[in-house]
């Protein structure tokens, strides 16, 4: 068997899909332009502001691409598909690996061109800070790419289109993604236990030339084993009726 | 063996179901099915919607669990042997999945069995060479009843089973479709195929196994099968003779009068065409009709049950 060879056809299905394209990459790609181009001279919560959009709209994206397996799990679920997949020799971390490898890909094309636009708009950083920057936003993806595989079991592929689009779009806000959060509050400290704060804050991060504190791992990695112990429970539940 | 040099993997044992039974809620959906199906041999599956065929293909290829029972695909389990790609599988869902074309999908498909076909043999046999290049979405029905036909094939599995394959496909595309198969199944594939209708399982299957209500309920060569099932009738418009002198004729089972036409059911409908118009030159109207699968499979399962009480 050759897994490189699947997983490539897998890819090319990704990235045929248009749709999943343009949120995961127009809408940030668009409103990074807009917001950030207008307020390029500008500062926020300590650091510049393209600097603070760019992981913003970096977090929100690559959120969207990982997630976005579910949707196409959900539709070979609905097609019938999986199950003709269960009759041949791949086994089932293979197909959700894959899943999840072509959304990280996705992911990469995401983080490649918002960070070019960064640059464009004047963000600066050294090597380090970008390469510590970018391995925070890989990490801190991981919850959400269990959370997609989740969704694809638990939803049909009509629900899951305004399911996935509804969850990132809480999780982006509250996480800061679109804008600034107070500063002290409630809110804030509710956001600090979402993935997605975590995610907005790699860049903040990087700029100050650490990692991320220790409560960030935490949150990343309860929210994993969290994800991965429904995801299990409801892919279990789904082929066990099948 | 010279019978025996195509095929490269030992599939001694070939398949064996035994006392297989699985209930979804209150359905029995299968009752203590015993089947057995040695290496090579092309079997249909016969029964009505409801008889318990996709079930028992289902629990054959592990894709349902069952209740009661065992399988043994070539010794392995049904797991075991998915896992080892010597299982291939047309089943009644599975609508090919979009944005790839026809030759990428066989091919990804190709991809994750250990010993695949070449990729344009395939197509060659499927009849898919044509549409290589369409996308999955743009196929008429029967264009994809045979790119799925071609996933099942391409891994070049040992056990093929195809569960209702011509579903939705008009008469000529069915006839088409079957010459394929069964050229793939002279090539010494153990073939299991369900369906309803009694002319595909009589015409491209070495053995019938008739389903119904969950149990096997006849289980035989399809001339055996054909005999039990297949029951003719022969009506004519004839007003003269008694009942009791039609239901003498040879290869009248029963006759029965319906105004001036009769309606006889026969064993051997040719032997009682042939001595009812020698003996009764004045028939006409005539027709020869084979009794409707439906009827055929209530006469069977009747017949089943006369044996002892249903469980």
């Amino acid at each position: 068997m050759t897994r490189s060879l699947y997983l490539r056809y897998e890819i090319l299905r990704t990235f045929r899909n248009r749709r999943f394209l343009l949120f995961s990459l127009g809408f940030p790609l668009i409103l990074f332009l807009v917001v950030g181009g207008a307020n390029r001279h500008a500062s926020l919560d300590g650091i510049a502001f393209p600097l603070y959009y760019m992981t913003g709209m970096t977090a929100w994206g690559t959120m969207i691409a990982v997630v976005s397996s579910g949707g196409r799990i959900a539709a070979e679920r609905q097609a019938g598909w999986t199950r003709q997949m269960r009759i041949t020799p791949l086994p089932a971390r293979t197909y959700f690996s894959s899943k999840v490898a072509s959304g990280y890909l996705m992911a990469g094309l995401s983080i490649v061109v918002l960070y070019a636009v960064g640059i464009g708009l004047g963000v600066r950083l050294s090597a380090g800070q970008w390469l510590t920057m970018t391995g925070l936003l890989l990490v801190g993806l991981i919850p959400f790419a269990v959370l997609g595989i989740m969704l694809g079991h638990l939803l049909t592929s009509d629900s899951i289109g305004p399911a996935m689009g509804g969850v990132t779009a809480v999780l982006a806000l509250l996480g800061g993604a679109w804008g600034p959060l107070a500063t002290k509050g409630v809110l804030l400290e509710v956001a600090k236990w979402l993935p997605s704060y975590w995610l907005v804050q790699a860049g903040k991060t990087a700029v100050g030339g650490q990692g991320w504190p220790a409560e960030a791992w935490v949150v990343v990695a309860v929210w994993t084993v969290v994800s991965c112990v429904l995801a299990v429970r409801v892919y279990r539940r789904d082929t066990a009726r099948m | 063996m010279a019978a025996h040099n195509i095929a490269v993997n030992d599939t001694a044992g070939g398949i064996v179901l035994s006392r297989l039974s699985k209930s979804y809620g209150a359905v029995r959906a299968v009752q203590e099915v015993d089947l057995a199906i040695a290496p090579g041999e092309t079997v249909a599956l016969l029964g009505p919607n409801g008889a318990g065929k996709s079930t028992t293909i289902d629990m054959m290829l592990g894709l349902a669990r069952p209740d009661a029972g065992t399988v043994s695909l070539f010794g392995q389990s049904p797991d075991a042997a998915v896992h080892a790609g010597r299982v291939g599988g047309m089943l009644q869902t599975g609508s090919p999945i979009q944005y790839l074309s026809v030759r990428e999908l066989i091919s990804m498909i190709a991809s994750v069995y250990p010993a695949p076909l070449p990729v344009d043999e395939v197509m060659r046999i499927t009849g898919t060479a044509g549409i290589a290049d369409r996308s999955t979405t743009k196929l008429s029905g029967g264009q994809a009843q045979r790119v799925r036909f071609a996933l099942a094939l391409v891994g070049n599995p040992d056990l093929l089973v195809l569960d209702e394959p011509t579903a939705g496909l008009d008469v000529e595309s069915r006839h088409d479709f079957w010459t394929e198969i069964r050229g793939v199944a002279g090539s010494g594939k153990t073939v299991l195929f369900a369906t309803h209708y009694l002319e595909e399982a009589d015409a491209y299957a070495d053995r019938i196994v008739v389903m119904a209500e969950g149990r096997v309920i006849a289980d035989g060569p399809s001339t055996e099968i054909k005999a039990k099932v297949g029951q003719r009738t022969i009506l004519a418009t004839l007003p003269g003779p008694e009942l009791p002198a039609l239901a003498a004729i040879p290869g009248v089972t029963s006759a029965q009068r319906r105004g001036e036409a009769v309606v006889l059911a026969c064993g051997d409908s040719d032997a009682a065409l042939r001595e009812l118009l020698a003996r009764y030159p004045d028939a006409r109207d005539i027709e020869v009709r084979t009794a409707g699968l439906e009827e055929a499979f209530l006469e069977l399962t009747a017949a089943s049950s006369e044996g002892g009480p249903r469980r």
